[in-house]
Protein backbone atom coordinates (compact mmCIF):
# COMPACT_ATOMS: atom_id res chain seq x y z
CA UNK A 1 0.00 0.00 0.00
CA UNK A 2 1.33 3.58 -0.66
CA UNK A 3 2.29 5.85 1.85
CA UNK A 4 0.05 8.44 2.39
CA UNK A 5 0.99 11.51 0.16
CA UNK A 6 2.58 14.84 2.36
CA UNK A 7 0.08 17.28 -0.30
CA UNK A 8 -2.49 16.36 -2.09
CA UNK A 9 -5.00 18.31 -4.48
CA UNK A 10 -7.96 16.07 -5.30
CA UNK A 11 -9.97 17.99 -8.42
CA UNK A 12 -9.34 21.36 -6.98
CA UNK A 13 -11.43 24.22 -8.83
CA UNK A 14 -10.61 28.28 -8.10
CA UNK A 15 -13.35 30.26 -8.98
CA UNK A 16 -12.69 34.28 -8.44
CA UNK A 17 -16.32 36.46 -8.65
CA UNK A 18 -15.49 39.91 -10.65
CA UNK A 19 -17.80 42.34 -8.78
CA UNK A 20 -17.03 45.25 -11.40
CA UNK A 21 -18.20 42.62 -14.71
CA UNK A 22 -20.53 40.64 -12.87
CA UNK A 23 -18.21 37.29 -13.90
CA UNK A 24 -16.64 34.88 -12.56
CA UNK A 25 -13.22 33.93 -13.45
CA UNK A 26 -11.99 30.87 -13.34
CA UNK A 27 -8.06 30.32 -12.29
CA UNK A 28 -7.67 27.07 -11.89
CA UNK A 29 -9.49 23.96 -13.18
CA UNK A 30 -9.53 20.18 -12.01
CA UNK A 31 -5.97 19.47 -10.54
CA UNK A 32 -5.20 17.16 -8.84
CA UNK A 33 -1.67 16.04 -7.92
CA UNK A 34 -0.05 14.32 -4.94
CA UNK A 35 3.27 14.69 -3.85
CA UNK A 36 5.44 12.01 -1.75
CA UNK A 37 7.72 12.87 1.24
CA UNK A 38 10.50 14.15 0.31
CA UNK A 39 9.95 15.14 -2.96
CA UNK A 40 10.66 18.36 -4.68
CA UNK A 41 7.97 18.99 -7.55
CA UNK A 42 7.80 22.21 -9.58
CA UNK A 43 5.17 23.85 -11.20
CA UNK A 44 5.74 25.78 -14.28
CA UNK A 45 3.30 27.44 -16.14
CA UNK A 46 2.48 30.46 -18.54
CA UNK A 47 1.87 34.50 -16.73
CA UNK A 48 -1.46 33.96 -14.61
CA UNK A 49 -2.38 30.21 -15.16
CA UNK A 50 -2.91 30.14 -11.16
CA UNK A 51 -0.31 28.74 -10.24
CA UNK A 52 0.58 31.33 -6.84
CA UNK A 53 -3.48 30.54 -6.52
CA UNK A 54 -2.77 26.49 -6.12
CA UNK A 55 -0.35 27.66 -3.10
CA UNK A 56 -2.58 29.92 -1.35
CA UNK A 57 -5.19 27.07 -1.57
CA UNK A 58 -2.25 24.38 -0.29
CA UNK A 59 -1.26 26.82 2.78
CA UNK A 60 -5.23 27.13 3.51
CA UNK A 61 -5.00 30.87 3.04
CA UNK A 62 -7.75 30.69 0.32
CA UNK A 63 -9.79 28.12 0.50
CA UNK A 64 -11.36 25.72 -2.79
CA UNK A 65 -13.92 26.56 -4.50
CA UNK A 66 -14.64 23.11 -5.27
CA UNK A 67 -12.12 19.56 -4.42
CA UNK A 68 -9.86 19.14 -1.52
CA UNK A 69 -6.41 19.40 -0.19
CA UNK A 70 -4.71 17.19 1.87
CA UNK A 71 -1.20 17.47 3.83
CA UNK A 72 -0.42 14.31 5.16
CA UNK A 73 -3.79 13.16 4.77
CA UNK A 74 -5.43 16.31 6.57
CA UNK A 75 -7.70 18.10 4.89
CA UNK A 76 -6.37 21.66 4.71
CA UNK A 77 -9.14 24.31 5.96
CA UNK A 78 -7.01 26.78 7.32
CA UNK A 79 -3.52 27.79 7.99
CA UNK A 80 -1.89 24.99 9.63
CA UNK A 81 1.06 24.67 10.88
CA UNK A 82 2.33 21.52 8.62
CA UNK A 83 2.95 23.90 5.54
CA UNK A 84 4.77 27.08 5.70
CA UNK A 85 5.95 29.26 2.42
CA UNK A 86 8.11 31.49 1.20
CA UNK A 87 7.76 33.87 -1.50
CA UNK A 88 9.68 36.29 -3.93
CA UNK A 89 9.83 38.86 -1.44
CA UNK A 90 11.30 38.02 1.78
CA UNK A 91 9.13 39.49 3.90
CA UNK A 92 10.90 40.09 6.74
CA UNK A 93 10.35 42.25 9.22
CA UNK A 94 12.51 45.58 9.65
CA UNK A 95 12.10 46.20 13.71
CA UNK A 96 13.52 42.84 13.63
CA UNK A 97 17.05 41.06 13.34
CA UNK A 98 17.44 38.31 11.64
CA UNK A 99 17.79 35.76 14.34
CA UNK A 100 14.21 37.52 15.92
CA UNK A 101 12.79 37.33 12.34
CA UNK A 102 13.20 33.75 11.52
CA UNK A 103 11.62 33.29 15.25
CA UNK A 104 8.48 34.93 13.95
CA UNK A 105 6.94 31.56 13.13
CA UNK A 106 7.77 29.84 15.81
CA UNK A 107 7.20 32.59 18.35
CA UNK A 108 3.31 32.35 16.92
CA UNK A 109 2.76 29.16 17.61
CA UNK A 110 4.25 29.47 21.09
CA UNK A 111 7.36 27.88 21.33
CA UNK A 112 9.43 28.44 24.28
CA UNK A 113 12.02 31.37 23.98
CA UNK A 114 15.62 29.59 24.60
CA UNK A 115 14.06 26.36 22.43
CA UNK A 116 13.36 28.90 19.56
CA UNK A 117 16.56 30.69 19.49
CA UNK A 118 18.44 27.90 19.84
CA UNK A 119 16.60 26.50 16.89
CA UNK A 120 17.33 29.29 14.82
CA UNK A 121 20.30 29.89 15.67
CA UNK A 122 21.02 26.19 13.64
CA UNK A 123 19.38 26.96 11.19
CA UNK A 124 20.85 30.38 10.59
CA UNK A 125 24.44 28.84 11.02
CA UNK A 126 22.95 26.03 8.52
CA UNK A 127 21.82 28.71 6.20
CA UNK A 128 25.35 30.43 5.85
CA UNK A 129 24.45 33.56 7.96
CA UNK A 130 26.20 33.17 11.74
CA UNK A 131 27.73 36.16 11.32
CA UNK A 132 24.54 38.46 11.14
CA UNK A 133 22.63 36.95 13.12
CA UNK A 134 21.83 40.29 15.04
CA UNK A 135 21.68 42.29 12.27
CA UNK A 136 18.82 44.36 10.73
CA UNK A 137 17.38 43.23 7.57
CA UNK A 138 18.45 46.41 5.69
CA UNK A 139 21.77 45.97 6.86
CA UNK A 140 22.18 42.76 4.20
CA UNK A 141 22.09 41.95 0.44
CA UNK A 142 19.14 40.44 -1.53
CA UNK A 143 20.42 37.13 -1.70
CA UNK A 144 21.14 37.05 2.49
CA UNK A 145 17.54 38.22 3.11
CA UNK A 146 16.50 35.75 0.81
CA UNK A 147 18.71 32.98 2.76
CA UNK A 148 17.43 34.33 5.87
CA UNK A 149 13.37 33.81 4.46
CA UNK A 150 13.91 30.39 4.01
CA UNK A 151 15.98 30.03 7.84
CA UNK A 152 12.53 31.36 9.04
CA UNK A 153 10.04 28.93 7.05
CA UNK A 154 12.50 26.02 8.05
CA UNK A 155 11.89 26.94 11.88
CA UNK A 156 8.56 26.41 12.53
CA UNK A 157 9.26 22.56 10.90
CA UNK A 158 7.58 22.30 7.99
CA UNK A 159 5.85 18.47 6.90
CA UNK A 160 5.57 21.17 2.96
CA UNK A 161 7.52 23.91 1.33
CA UNK A 162 5.42 25.95 -0.49
CA UNK A 163 7.63 28.22 -2.36
CA UNK A 164 6.45 30.60 -4.67
CA UNK A 165 9.42 31.94 -6.93
CA UNK A 166 11.48 32.53 -3.99
CA UNK A 167 14.66 33.57 -5.74
CA UNK A 168 13.23 35.31 -9.40
CA UNK A 169 14.14 38.72 -7.76
CA UNK A 170 18.10 37.47 -7.35
CA UNK A 171 21.01 38.01 -9.54
CA UNK A 172 21.81 35.22 -12.01
CA UNK A 173 24.97 34.10 -9.78
CA UNK A 174 23.33 34.33 -5.98
CA UNK A 175 20.42 32.66 -7.52
CA UNK A 176 22.61 29.76 -8.80
CA UNK A 177 24.26 29.72 -4.79
CA UNK A 178 20.81 29.96 -3.45
CA UNK A 179 19.40 27.13 -5.92
CA UNK A 180 22.36 25.29 -4.03
CA UNK A 181 21.91 26.06 -0.83
CA UNK A 182 17.90 24.87 -1.30
CA UNK A 183 19.18 22.04 -3.11
CA UNK A 184 21.25 20.75 -0.30
CA UNK A 185 18.89 21.77 2.64
CA UNK A 186 16.33 20.12 1.03
CA UNK A 187 18.37 16.98 0.43
CA UNK A 188 19.68 17.38 4.49
CA UNK A 189 16.05 17.72 5.77
CA UNK A 190 14.41 15.41 3.64
CA UNK A 191 11.68 18.12 3.13
CA UNK A 192 8.92 17.78 1.07
CA UNK A 193 8.12 21.18 -1.35
CA UNK A 194 6.18 22.81 -4.19
CA UNK A 195 8.23 25.20 -6.06
CA UNK A 196 6.99 27.59 -8.28
CA UNK A 197 9.02 28.84 -11.30
CA UNK A 198 9.60 30.71 -14.15
CA UNK A 199 13.01 29.45 -14.85
CA UNK A 200 13.03 26.26 -16.70
CA UNK A 201 16.66 25.58 -15.77
CA UNK A 202 16.00 26.14 -11.86
CA UNK A 203 12.65 23.51 -12.52
CA UNK A 204 15.01 21.23 -14.05
CA UNK A 205 18.13 21.46 -11.56
CA UNK A 206 16.30 21.04 -8.45
CA UNK A 207 12.66 19.01 -8.92
CA UNK A 208 12.19 15.36 -8.94
CA UNK A 209 9.06 15.82 -10.73
CA UNK A 210 7.97 19.24 -13.02
CA UNK A 211 4.19 20.00 -13.25
CA UNK A 212 3.10 22.03 -16.39
CA UNK A 213 0.29 24.23 -16.38
CA UNK A 214 -2.02 25.43 -19.82
CA UNK A 215 -3.15 29.09 -19.86
CA UNK A 216 -6.00 29.96 -17.49
CA UNK A 217 -8.29 28.62 -16.62
CA UNK A 218 -4.84 26.20 -15.00
CA UNK A 219 -4.88 22.32 -15.74
CA UNK A 220 -1.85 20.11 -15.28
CA UNK A 221 -1.41 19.61 -18.89
CA UNK A 222 2.41 17.41 -18.61
CA UNK A 223 4.37 15.68 -15.79
CA UNK A 224 7.68 15.21 -16.44
CA UNK A 225 10.31 13.12 -14.11
CA UNK A 226 13.84 14.34 -14.05
CA UNK A 227 15.92 11.62 -14.41
CA UNK A 228 19.22 13.14 -13.36
CA UNK A 229 21.40 12.12 -10.52
CA UNK A 230 22.85 14.62 -8.19
CA UNK A 231 19.28 16.36 -6.46
CA UNK A 232 21.09 16.97 -3.19
CA UNK A 233 23.62 19.17 -5.88
CA UNK A 234 21.67 21.57 -8.52
CA UNK A 235 25.53 23.28 -9.02
CA UNK A 236 26.54 19.75 -10.71
CA UNK A 237 23.11 18.99 -12.05
CA UNK A 238 22.90 21.85 -14.23
CA UNK A 239 26.14 20.87 -16.50
CA UNK A 240 24.41 17.54 -16.70
CA UNK A 241 24.10 17.10 -20.86
CA UNK A 242 20.70 15.87 -20.43
CA UNK A 243 19.10 19.41 -18.99
CA UNK A 244 19.13 20.77 -22.61
CA UNK A 245 17.04 18.24 -23.31
CA UNK A 246 14.77 18.58 -20.93
CA UNK A 247 14.12 22.26 -21.26
CA UNK A 248 13.74 21.87 -25.06
CA UNK A 249 10.32 19.43 -23.98
CA UNK A 250 9.33 22.50 -21.28
CA UNK A 251 9.66 25.03 -24.16
CA UNK A 252 7.44 23.15 -26.33
CA UNK A 253 4.98 22.17 -23.97
CA UNK A 254 4.63 25.97 -22.90
CA UNK A 255 4.99 27.41 -26.51
CA UNK A 256 7.26 29.42 -26.27
CA UNK A 257 8.78 29.30 -29.66
CA UNK A 258 5.12 30.18 -31.28
CA UNK A 259 4.97 33.18 -28.74
CA UNK A 260 8.34 34.72 -29.74
CA UNK A 261 7.45 34.12 -33.62
CA UNK B 1 42.35 55.73 6.70
CA UNK B 2 39.90 54.49 8.84
CA UNK B 3 41.33 56.54 11.70
CA UNK B 4 41.50 59.40 9.83
CA UNK B 5 37.99 59.60 8.72
CA UNK B 6 36.13 59.76 12.31
CA UNK B 7 38.40 62.37 13.44
CA UNK B 8 37.89 64.24 10.40
CA UNK B 9 33.90 63.86 11.07
CA UNK B 10 34.84 65.09 14.49
CA UNK B 11 36.83 68.24 13.15
CA UNK B 12 33.47 68.85 11.05
CA UNK B 13 31.24 68.32 14.06
CA UNK B 14 33.15 71.02 16.12
CA UNK B 15 33.17 73.13 13.53
CA UNK B 16 29.55 73.05 12.89
CA UNK B 17 28.77 73.34 16.94
CA UNK B 18 30.99 76.20 17.07
CA UNK B 19 29.56 78.05 14.07
CA UNK B 20 25.97 78.07 15.20
CA UNK B 21 26.95 78.97 18.93
CA UNK B 22 28.29 82.15 17.29
CA UNK B 23 25.02 83.07 15.06
CA UNK B 24 23.10 83.04 18.67
CA UNK B 25 25.50 85.09 20.13
CA UNK B 26 25.16 87.66 16.95
CA UNK B 27 21.49 86.60 17.16
CA UNK B 28 21.88 88.24 20.71
CA UNK B 29 24.15 91.01 20.04
CA UNK B 30 21.62 91.99 16.71
CA UNK B 31 18.49 92.36 19.49
CA UNK B 32 20.51 94.24 22.54
CA UNK B 33 21.71 97.24 20.32
CA UNK B 34 19.91 96.88 16.86
CA UNK B 35 16.57 98.27 17.78
CA UNK B 36 17.99 101.31 19.24
CA UNK B 37 20.48 101.78 16.38
CA UNK B 38 17.22 101.79 14.09
CA UNK B 39 15.49 103.56 16.65
CA UNK B 40 12.92 101.65 17.45
CA UNK B 41 11.14 102.12 20.63
CA UNK B 42 11.55 99.72 23.76
CA UNK B 43 7.99 99.33 23.91
CA UNK B 44 7.93 97.79 19.86
CA UNK B 45 10.73 95.84 20.42
CA UNK B 46 12.52 95.29 23.82
CA UNK B 47 15.73 94.47 24.39
CA UNK B 48 17.21 91.63 25.49
CA UNK B 49 18.98 93.07 28.62
CA UNK B 50 15.08 94.41 29.33
CA UNK B 51 13.33 91.28 28.47
CA UNK B 52 15.46 89.34 30.89
CA UNK B 53 15.04 91.71 33.90
CA UNK B 54 11.76 91.49 33.06
CA UNK B 55 11.73 87.25 32.97
CA UNK B 56 13.35 87.83 36.47
CA UNK B 57 10.63 90.00 38.00
CA UNK B 58 7.94 88.04 36.50
CA UNK B 59 9.50 85.10 38.15
CA UNK B 60 8.83 86.92 41.74
CA UNK B 61 5.52 89.34 40.95
CA UNK B 62 3.79 87.23 38.27
CA UNK B 63 3.75 83.33 39.62
CA UNK B 64 6.21 83.12 36.09
CA UNK B 65 6.65 79.47 37.25
CA UNK B 66 3.10 78.47 38.80
CA UNK B 67 1.50 79.64 35.10
CA UNK B 68 4.06 77.92 32.77
CA UNK B 69 3.58 74.81 34.96
CA UNK B 70 -0.21 75.22 34.25
CA UNK B 71 -0.05 75.16 30.60
CA UNK B 72 2.71 72.71 30.17
CA UNK B 73 0.25 70.00 32.36
CA UNK B 74 -2.71 71.21 29.96
CA UNK B 75 0.09 70.32 27.03
CA UNK B 76 1.25 67.53 28.40
CA UNK B 77 -2.49 65.80 29.33
CA UNK B 78 -4.07 67.13 26.00
CA UNK B 79 -0.84 65.39 23.87
CA UNK B 80 -0.80 62.04 25.91
CA UNK B 81 -4.90 61.64 26.11
CA UNK B 82 -4.89 63.01 22.15
CA UNK B 83 -2.28 60.79 21.07
CA UNK B 84 -3.95 58.01 22.27
CA UNK B 85 -7.57 58.73 21.41
CA UNK B 86 -5.50 59.05 17.50
CA UNK B 87 -3.99 55.72 17.73
CA UNK B 88 -6.94 53.93 18.65
CA UNK B 89 -8.83 54.91 15.98
CA UNK B 90 -6.27 55.09 13.53
CA UNK B 91 -5.86 51.27 13.98
CA UNK B 92 -9.89 51.10 13.96
CA UNK B 93 -10.33 52.30 11.16
CA UNK B 94 -7.24 51.32 9.05
CA UNK B 95 -8.31 47.41 10.34
CA UNK B 96 -12.21 48.24 9.35
CA UNK B 97 -12.69 50.02 6.09
CA UNK B 98 -16.39 49.60 6.18
CA UNK B 99 -15.81 51.97 9.33
CA UNK B 100 -13.08 54.10 7.24
CA UNK B 101 -15.61 54.57 4.44
CA UNK B 102 -18.63 55.08 6.61
CA UNK B 103 -16.97 57.72 9.16
CA UNK B 104 -14.60 59.71 7.08
CA UNK B 105 -16.92 62.50 5.60
CA UNK B 106 -17.25 63.48 9.44
CA UNK B 107 -13.74 62.81 10.10
CA UNK B 108 -12.88 65.04 6.97
CA UNK B 109 -15.10 67.73 8.14
CA UNK B 110 -13.50 67.35 11.59
CA UNK B 111 -10.38 67.61 10.13
CA UNK B 112 -10.87 70.52 8.28
CA UNK B 113 -12.93 72.63 10.49
CA UNK B 114 -10.43 74.98 12.34
CA UNK B 115 -9.84 73.39 15.59
CA UNK B 116 -9.13 76.26 17.51
CA UNK B 117 -12.52 78.35 16.67
CA UNK B 118 -13.96 75.46 18.60
CA UNK B 119 -12.27 76.92 22.06
CA UNK B 120 -15.49 79.76 22.85
CA UNK B 121 -17.56 76.79 22.24
CA UNK B 122 -15.33 74.87 24.83
CA UNK B 123 -15.31 77.51 27.24
CA UNK B 124 -19.27 77.61 27.03
CA UNK B 125 -19.65 74.09 28.16
CA UNK B 126 -17.32 73.67 30.38
CA UNK B 127 -16.22 77.09 31.90
CA UNK B 128 -13.05 78.64 32.44
CA UNK B 129 -11.57 75.59 33.82
CA UNK B 130 -8.68 73.48 32.20
CA UNK B 131 -10.90 71.26 30.26
CA UNK B 132 -11.37 73.58 27.33
CA UNK B 133 -7.72 73.76 26.89
CA UNK B 134 -7.63 70.27 26.96
CA UNK B 135 -10.00 69.73 24.96
CA UNK B 136 -8.74 71.82 22.20
CA UNK B 137 -5.35 70.25 22.52
CA UNK B 138 -7.06 66.75 22.12
CA UNK B 139 -8.71 67.70 18.88
CA UNK B 140 -5.42 69.40 17.32
CA UNK B 141 -3.49 66.69 18.19
CA UNK B 142 -5.80 64.02 17.33
CA UNK B 143 -5.34 64.21 13.53
CA UNK B 144 -2.04 64.06 12.41
CA UNK B 145 -1.62 60.84 14.91
CA UNK B 146 -4.64 59.04 13.20
CA UNK B 147 -4.13 60.00 9.96
CA UNK B 148 -0.19 58.66 9.95
CA UNK B 149 -1.60 55.72 12.00
CA UNK B 150 -4.21 54.86 9.30
CA UNK B 151 -1.88 55.57 6.52
CA UNK B 152 0.83 53.08 8.29
CA UNK B 153 -2.42 49.81 8.35
CA UNK B 154 -3.07 50.57 4.62
CA UNK B 155 0.10 51.17 3.38
CA UNK B 156 1.10 47.57 5.00
CA UNK B 157 2.13 44.89 2.61
CA UNK B 158 -0.93 42.35 2.94
CA UNK B 159 1.64 39.24 2.13
CA UNK B 160 3.01 40.09 5.48
CA UNK B 161 0.37 39.59 7.28
CA UNK B 162 -0.44 36.16 4.62
CA UNK B 163 3.07 35.41 5.84
CA UNK B 164 1.93 35.43 9.71
CA UNK B 165 -1.67 34.09 9.14
CA UNK B 166 0.54 30.84 7.15
CA UNK B 167 1.92 30.15 11.13
CA UNK B 168 -1.14 30.66 12.22
CA UNK B 169 -1.63 33.49 13.60
CA UNK B 170 -4.67 35.33 15.54
CA UNK B 171 -6.12 38.44 15.10
CA UNK B 172 -4.41 39.45 17.80
CA UNK B 173 -1.03 38.22 16.94
CA UNK B 174 -1.17 40.01 13.82
CA UNK B 175 -1.88 43.17 15.39
CA UNK B 176 0.80 42.90 18.25
CA UNK B 177 3.72 40.95 16.00
CA UNK B 178 3.11 42.95 12.40
CA UNK B 179 0.52 46.08 12.32
CA UNK B 180 1.12 47.72 15.24
CA UNK B 181 5.19 48.10 14.80
CA UNK B 182 4.91 48.55 11.40
CA UNK B 183 3.01 51.78 12.42
CA UNK B 184 5.66 53.21 14.55
CA UNK B 185 7.83 55.35 11.89
CA UNK B 186 5.03 57.58 10.28
CA UNK B 187 3.20 57.39 14.22
CA UNK B 188 6.27 58.90 15.06
CA UNK B 189 6.51 61.21 12.09
CA UNK B 190 2.96 62.15 13.31
CA UNK B 191 4.27 62.87 16.66
CA UNK B 192 6.30 65.24 15.74
CA UNK B 193 3.58 67.18 14.06
CA UNK B 194 1.50 66.59 17.29
CA UNK B 195 3.93 67.64 19.14
CA UNK B 196 4.35 71.21 17.86
CA UNK B 197 0.69 71.76 17.21
CA UNK B 198 -0.13 70.46 21.10
CA UNK B 199 0.68 73.89 22.32
CA UNK B 200 -1.13 75.68 19.91
CA UNK B 201 -4.30 74.04 21.40
CA UNK B 202 -3.67 75.08 24.50
CA UNK B 203 -2.97 78.72 24.07
CA UNK B 204 -5.76 79.35 22.10
CA UNK B 205 -7.95 77.88 25.12
CA UNK B 206 -6.22 80.12 27.60
CA UNK B 207 -6.73 83.30 25.01
CA UNK B 208 -9.90 82.87 24.89
CA UNK B 209 -10.57 82.88 28.41
CA UNK B 210 -9.16 82.06 31.93
CA UNK B 211 -7.31 83.09 35.20
CA UNK B 212 -4.22 81.22 34.72
CA UNK B 213 -1.71 79.47 31.94
CA UNK B 214 0.64 81.78 29.63
CA UNK B 215 -2.20 81.93 27.71
CA UNK B 216 -3.73 84.42 30.34
CA UNK B 217 -0.25 86.10 31.25
CA UNK B 218 -0.13 86.91 26.99
CA UNK B 219 -3.42 88.25 27.11
CA UNK B 220 -2.69 90.48 30.11
CA UNK B 221 0.36 91.93 29.04
CA UNK B 222 -0.48 92.61 25.81
CA UNK B 223 -3.57 94.58 27.70
CA UNK B 224 -1.19 96.26 29.90
CA UNK B 225 0.92 97.41 26.90
CA UNK B 226 3.96 95.21 28.42
CA UNK B 227 5.62 94.27 25.53
CA UNK B 228 8.86 92.87 27.38
CA UNK B 229 5.98 90.46 29.78
CA UNK B 230 4.31 89.37 26.13
CA UNK B 231 8.43 88.43 24.59
CA UNK B 232 8.86 86.67 27.81
CA UNK B 233 5.26 84.78 28.07
CA UNK B 234 6.13 83.57 23.82
CA UNK B 235 9.73 82.43 24.59
CA UNK B 236 8.22 80.33 27.88
CA UNK B 237 5.62 78.83 25.14
CA UNK B 238 8.25 78.26 22.55
CA UNK B 239 10.38 76.30 25.81
CA UNK B 240 7.69 74.20 26.32
CA UNK B 241 7.06 73.02 22.65
CA UNK B 242 10.62 72.49 22.30
CA UNK B 243 10.71 69.99 25.64
CA UNK B 244 7.88 68.18 24.08
CA UNK B 245 9.11 67.70 20.87
CA UNK B 246 12.67 67.00 22.54
CA UNK B 247 10.55 64.39 24.70
CA UNK B 248 8.84 63.00 21.61
CA UNK B 249 12.53 62.24 19.49
CA UNK B 250 14.04 61.00 22.32
CA UNK B 251 11.72 58.10 22.67
CA UNK B 252 11.38 57.73 18.82
CA UNK B 253 15.50 57.58 18.77
CA UNK B 254 14.86 54.66 21.14
CA UNK B 255 11.41 53.28 19.36
CA UNK B 256 12.74 53.32 15.88
CA UNK B 257 16.84 52.10 16.52
CA UNK B 258 16.26 50.09 13.62
CA UNK B 259 16.06 52.75 11.20
CA UNK B 260 18.97 52.94 8.70
CA UNK B 261 20.54 56.70 9.72
CA UNK B 262 19.58 57.66 6.44
CA UNK B 263 16.05 57.28 6.86
CA UNK B 264 16.18 59.31 10.42
CA UNK B 265 15.66 62.74 10.33
CA UNK B 266 18.68 64.83 11.69
CA UNK B 267 16.31 67.18 14.09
Amino acid sequence: MPRTPRLEFRDVTKRFANPRQGSVVVAVEGVSLSIADGEVVSLIGPSGCGKSTLLNMGSGLDPASSGEVYVDGERVTKPNRHVAFMLQKDLLLPWRTIVENVELGQEILGVPRGERRDRALALLAKCRLPDFVHHYPHQLSGGMRQRAALARTLAVDPSVLLMDEPFSALDAQTKMVLQQDLGRTLADTGKTALFITHDLIEAVALSDRILVMSQRPGRIIEEITVDIADRDNPMRRRQHPKVAAYVVQLMNLLQIEQAAA
Amino acid sequence: MSVARPAMLQLGVRRMVVASALLFVIFLAAWQWLPGLLGIPPFIIPSVSLVWQEFLHMLARDRLLFHTGITAMQVGVGFILGVMLGVLCGFALGMSPTAEFVLSPYILALQIAPKVAFAPLFIIWFGYTVYPKILVCILIVFFPVMINVLGAVRALDPDVVRLAKSFTANRFQVFWKIEFPAAMPPLFAGLRIAATLAVIGVLVGELVGGNMGLGYLLAFSEGAGETAKVFVTIIMLTLIGIALYGIVVAVETRVLHYLPSRARLAI
